[in-house]
């Protein structure tokens, strides 16, 4: 192997490190707040890229018949908690109306919005926005109708409810999307030569947002409130009922992050990439991996598996290309182990 | 006398089939400390829940909580914070791995008076716990027992509340730092907290307190004004000790 061919590997497994690493922050977030292993991450990846695509290429998103579908359902799950608690409280009027306008209200401001412009010749930035106005609210909906009412619920019961929720969007993704991909207009086409390295300027790209989006993530949990309510729902989570930060709003909180990442990685794949329905959950499982190393709970060291990640699916596609996904989930098993032995288990509340 | 701001009436809690109290009934006035006394497994823990709101998901209270005269019992924890209600649960519950500023800011995360800042509801739980300004950017997780007691105080007073629950503060401390943490909430009276007090530590409760009720397996089965129930044969023979 030349330095040429090191170099483009190197490359190729940071940018696509970025990306897990985005994956991860998400798995971690959602872990530490609700102790939800938040396994439909992947399906973001595909919303993101796929709605991306259709805004660009001029057709309809379709993913808002999903969150009109999701949102109904929602609003019936307010209301049937709100009846069912009739005998004890009043009915909360003001509750129900906000439920309603969020959950039915806004996506029909959204599919309005959605028929009455040209997003194909509005400028990237605003497609990918309006992207997320339609994702963003998708993840915290489905918080409120799978996991809320589990609030309390045992590690392993969330992880069963995710795996249900993972293929419940997989199945209405193929139907929803169908089974074709689709690939998203380059963000750029500049380029440039380093000697033998040819530096493409959509790798430096998706590198720029995720190092940028890591930063921001890092200002919100220590400089903000909101930020640190997060932090300390993952802490404690009693200490944080005490302090009035609800579970459910902290959950609620963690799923748009989860839901803005998840589909921010998607739409950086998108043009390197052929997005499909169903390609996001590989990417989402090596952001898993990513997780590991960082035990679920510490973003650095996601951050460091996730370049681990990167680095070695790299190589090893270049080695032994074959054997490249085994090689990357393979590494899970020395992680385990490893964090079974390093980890101290120690008394959260000494006195 | 002062108004009542909390007053139960027959509040009852059970998990599952097991009662943990019995209708009790207290009542705590404006600027007046209270506090209940009474062996371990008592109920004591879960009256303070049940009137915060914060029952384990297996508990279930019946009965009347009123707060001002208004029934608060289907208030979830949000809202009883935002009246003036605060609890300092007995294990502490601090965020261990962020500073102690940052445990006291998300302590004002549901604060009664939007009008006050965050800068000077921290500045005046700094001038009641001095040593909290000193170590504000210290993780709650490294300080000794009494500090972090002071850390669960002084969360609690953020949200600036008019009732201040305190679920055995004394527990795990040594006797120095105990009399201290009984000082703060002594001086807490004047500036017009009502303190509502659970301890084991009767003497201390009953020597800080106004008023006294005992809880024993879920009832109460004593109250009065606590220098009386400080002489009450009954108090002395089961949590004096023969002293006197």
């Amino acid at each position: 192997m030349d330095f040429g061919i090191f170099a483009v590997l190197a490359q190729d497994g940071v940018t696509n490190a970025a990306v897990y690493a985005l994956l991860a922050m998400a798995l971690v977030l959602v872990f530490s707040v609700t102790r939800i292993i938040f396994l439909p991450q992947g399906e973001f990846i595909g919303f993101g890229a796929l709605t991306l695509a259709a805004l660009q290429g001029g057709q309809f998103p379709r993913l808002l018949w999903l969150l009109i579908g999701v949102g109904v359902l929602c609003f019936a799950v307010d209301l049937l908690a709100a009846l069912r608690q009739r005998r004890y409280k009043p009915l909360p009027r003001r509750q129900l109306l906000w439920s309603a306008g969020e959950n039915l209200f806004y996506p029909l401001l959204l599919w309005a919005l959605a028929q009455s412009f040209d997003w194909s010749a509005v400028p990237m930035l605003g497609q990918i926005l309006f992207t997320l106005a339609v994702t963003v609210p998708l993840g915290v909906m489905l918080y409120r109708v799978a996991f809320q009412p589990l609030a309390e619920a045992s590690v392993l019961v969330l992880l069963i409810v995710a795996v249900g929720v993972h293929f419940a969007l997989i199945g209405l993704g193929l139907f929803i999307f169908g089974p074709e991909g689709s690939t998203t207009q380059a963000f750029t086409d500049w380029s440039a030569e380093f000697g033998a390295l040819l530096m493409s300027g959509q790798s430096l790209v998706v590198i720029a947002v995720a190092a940028g989006l890591i930063a921001a993530l890092y200002l919100f949990f220590e400089r903000t409130l909101f930020g640190k309510a997060l932090r300390a729902t993952a802490v404690n989570r009693r200490g944080a009922q005490l302090v009035g930060i609800g579970t459910a709003q902290a959950g609620r909180m963690a799923f748009a992050l989860a839901a803005a990442l998840g589909s921010l990685a998607g739409i950086l794949i998108g043009p390197l990439n052929t997005v499909g329905y169903d390609s996001g959950f590989i990417v989402a499982l090596k952001g898993f991996v990513a997780a590991i190393v960082g035990g679920l709970a510490s973003y650095p060291l996601a951050a460091a598996g996730a370049l681990l990640v990167g680095l070695l699916e790299s190589y090893a596609s270049f080695w032994a290309s074959a054997y490249k996904e085994v090689i990357v989930f393979t590494l899970i098993i020395p992680l385990l182990a490893w964090r079974s032995l390093a980890s101290v288990h120690t008394d959260e509340e000494g006195a | 006398m002062s108004a009542v701001v909390l007053e139960t009436r027959q509040l009852s809690v059970r998990y599952g089939k097991m009662e943990a109290v019995r209708s009790a009934s207290i009542r705590l006035r404006a600027g007046e400390i209270v506090t209940v006394i009474g062996p371990n497994g008592a109920g004591k823990s879960s009256l303070l829940n049940a009137i915060m709101g914060a029952l384990p998901s297996n508990g279930q209270a019946d009965g009347e909580v009123l707060y001002e005269a208004r029934d608060i019992g289907h208030h979830a924890v949000e809202q009883r914070l935002g009246k003036g209600l605060a609890l300092v649960p007995e294990k502490r519950e601090l965020f261990t791995s962020m500073s102690v500023e940052d445990n006291l800011l998300l302590g004002a995360y549901r604060r009664r008076r939007r009008g006050r800042s965050h800068r000077e509801a921290l500045d005046s739980v700094y001038a009641i716990f001095p040593r909290l300004r000193e170590r504000r950017g210290q993780l709650a997780g490294t300080m000794s027992g009494g500090e972090r007691q002071m850390v669960a105080i002084g969360r609690a007073l953020m949200s600036d509340p008019k009732v201040l629950m305190l679920d055995e503060p004394s527990l795990g401390l040594a006797p120095r730092v105990m009399a201290e943490v009984f000082h703060v909430i002594a001086r807490l009276r004047d500036s017009g907290v009502a303190t509502l007090l659970i301890e084991q530590n009767s003497r201390a409760a009953l020597q800080v307190a106004d008023y006294g009720y005992v809880l024993e397996v879920g009832d109460v089965t004593l109250e009065g004004p606590a220098a009386e129930l400080a002489h009450h044969p009954r108090v002395i023979e089961a949590y004096l000790g023969a002293r006197h």
